[in-house]
């Protein structure tokens, strides 16, 4: 069978289409007629089941076939064949190992074509590096790894791409999410994050990265960089940095998602238990993060009945678990600890700020940045007053790296205002909103700045 | 989104031998895919009705009255709390658990306002 690179691109798009289709209607009075019910069940049964195993699939062929786009192109192929028959035939019992099969097959076939390919460059002299991919190849179609799924976030993570790159291709080849369904998490065209997806595999065929484990020196960095790409999607979650929503939830849960897979796949790193910690502890206030109007609700002034007590609870027993295997000084473990002293106190009085502010101090020294230095000085202002944290951010004014940061004058704001400047803590709130991308924000910072007039009047 | 799947006490409860330690193994390997996954929050047995207690409440009234219920089939035994993004990615996961007979019951979980 002639498999042309085109013929595979548009059939990858027949995938896309055939997936989208709408909603399945459970238990519909007036549902479509009986053939098309099953139609639908079987498209929202293929569909459930393409986000649970297109992860390890797509893995375990890049670890057949080496790059990242063949893999994913071969994974589409087995989703198109199952479309086809599975809606006729029934779902087969384990659909997972139907799926790699399917693939399986067409990998063997390709890297038959490549082999074949080879062998004439091979006549003509040239330096192999395929046929050795090749000789092993029985091993690698036989067995599946476990750690697969690890192999592929590697890759797709991989420092040679851009952040934006990196988050899209992870939400894409590892969660399993559709180009549309990204684009509106990030609010661009569906089109900008297909081009992001193709041009970072073209990134990576070209830089000719590999399926492999990266040695040990190099796994840290790299852990690095997966780590980063998750807590980024998270972030993006809860704290939207542009638009009209505050958080969006649902890449919280997409990011807390790769994180608990991946404290499954790297038991013994401390860091990824720390950030997993992180992410529980703050999605655990996700609740009380918005009011009824859908506006923010800053941390002191959340209602923590509304915490979510069992997402605290994984979050401390990540925490913990981070501090036995000896991480408690690693800058997510550090962040967690810092989140768990304020889910630990029952009301925000009871915070425990010399902790926090301690806390901060050894992030400063182990991740140093001017964001932390801020923050550092917001729990210093809390522990020891908000001179000692004017003080802090003072010194942070002229940073050129928080030109244009919206929290530095709301946290001078806040500052000030506690100390009776009320004038010049108007002035901060105001240039603080004229500073934030994002709508909710901006209209909370406007609140606080006519609080400060409103000072102004009374005193 | 949360959902919630409950084991049925016809389902497991009434089983009068310990599960065999093959059925135990089968549970705990399919437990632990779904751990990989991501997928589990939480997961609890519970002691059986005939151990149980309901209140019963009308107007000022409150009575306590003891187990065992007659309606087994619809008391639950077990619990689950999986973290998934569809109800059919739940009921993908609940088809692969090692069972052989017995009813679970699948009710998402209502979200905060907001959401």
């Amino acid at each position: 069978m002639e498999h042309s690179k085109s013929a595979r691109c548009s059939i990858t798009r027949a995938g896309e289409g055939a997936l989208a289709i709408g909603p399945r209607k459970i238990g519909a009075p007036h549902g479509p007629a009986r053939d098309d019910t099953a139609v639908i069940e079987a498209h929202g049964a293929i569909e459930a089941i393409w986000r649970i195993e297109s992860a390890r699939l797509i893995a375990g062929l890049a670890r057949i076939v080496g790059d990242i786009g063949t893999a994913e192109e071969l994974a589409q192929d087995a989703l198109i064949a199952a479309l086809e028959q599975w809606p006729t035939e029934g779902v087969p019992e384990r659909p997972g190992p139907w799926l790699m099969g399917t693939a399986r097959h067409r990998a063997i076939d390709l890297i038959r074509r490549r082999q074949t390919l080879e062998r004439k460059h091979e006549e003509l002299g040239r330096d192999l590096e395929l046929s050795r991919e090749v000789n092993d190849l029985d091993t690698r179609i036989e067995e599946e790894l476990d750690d697969d799924p690890l192999g592929l976030m590697f890759m797709a993570c991989h420092p040679i791409l851009s952040k934006d790159a990196r988050v899209a291709l992870t939400l894409r080849v590892l969660g399993g999410l559709k180009m549309d369904e990204i684009a509106r998490a990030f609010l661009v065209p569906a089109s900008t994050i297909a081009q992001r997806i193709v041009r970072a595999k073209r990134t990576l065929a070209e830089a000719h990265v590999r399926f492999e484990m990266p040695g040990r020196s190099e796994r840290v960095k790299r852990l690095a960089s997966v780590l980063e790409v998750i807590y980024l999607i998270f972030n993006e979650g809860f704290a939207a940095t542009a638009g009209k929503d505050w958080v969006r939830p649902a890449l919280c849960d997409e990011a807390l998602r790769l994180g608990r897979i991946l404290a499954e796949l790297v038991p013994d790193e401390s860091e990824v238990h720390g950030l997993v910690s992180l992410m529980e502890i703050q999605a655990s206030r996700l609740p009380a993060r918005v009011g009824p109007f859908g506006e923010p609700v800053l941390l002191l002034d959340q209602d923590r009945s509304r915490w979510d007590r069992l997402l605290i609870r994984r979050g401390l027993a990540a925490l913990s678990r981070a501090e036995t295997l000896g991480g408690a000084l690693g800058p997510y473990a550090l962040q967690a600890a810092i989140a768990a002293c304020h889910a630990r106190a029952a009301t925000s009085a009871e915070t425990d700020w010399p902790r926090i502010a301690a806390l901060y101090d050894a992030l400063a020294q182990v991740a140093p940045s001017t964001v932390v230095e801020l923050n550092r000085a917001v729990a210093i202002g809390m522990a020891f007053g908000p001179a000692a944290g004017l003080d802090l951010v003072d010194a942070l004014v002229h940073e050129p790296s928080l030109g244009a940061y919206h929290l530095l004058p709301a946290v001078r704001g806040d500052l000030l205002r506690k100390l009776g400047r009320s004038e010049e803590a108007r002035a901060e709130f105001e240039r603080a909103a004229s500073l934030t991308q994002n709508a909710r924000e901006r209209e909370l910072l406007q609140r606080r700045a006519a609080e400060c007039a409103a000072d102004g009047v009374a005193g | 989104m949360r959902v919630l799947i409950m084991a049925k006490e016809g389902a497991v409860s009434d089983v009068p031998a310990a599960p065999t330690p093959e059925a135990m193994a089968a549970y705990q390997k399919f437990n632990e895919e779904l751990v990989k996954a991501g997928v589990v929050l939480e997961a609890g047995r519970l002691y059986p009705s005939s151990q149980s207690k309901r209140v019963l409440f009308d107007g000022k009234k409150r009575t306590v009255i003891d187990g065992p219920f007659a309606e087994t089939k619809e008391l639950i035994a077990g619990y689950w709390l999986w973290q998934v993004r569809s109800i059919d990615e739940a009921l993908e996961w609940l088809k692969r658990a090692p069972y052989d007979g017995g009813t679970f019951e699948v009710r998402q979980v209502l979200d905060y306002e907001g959401r």
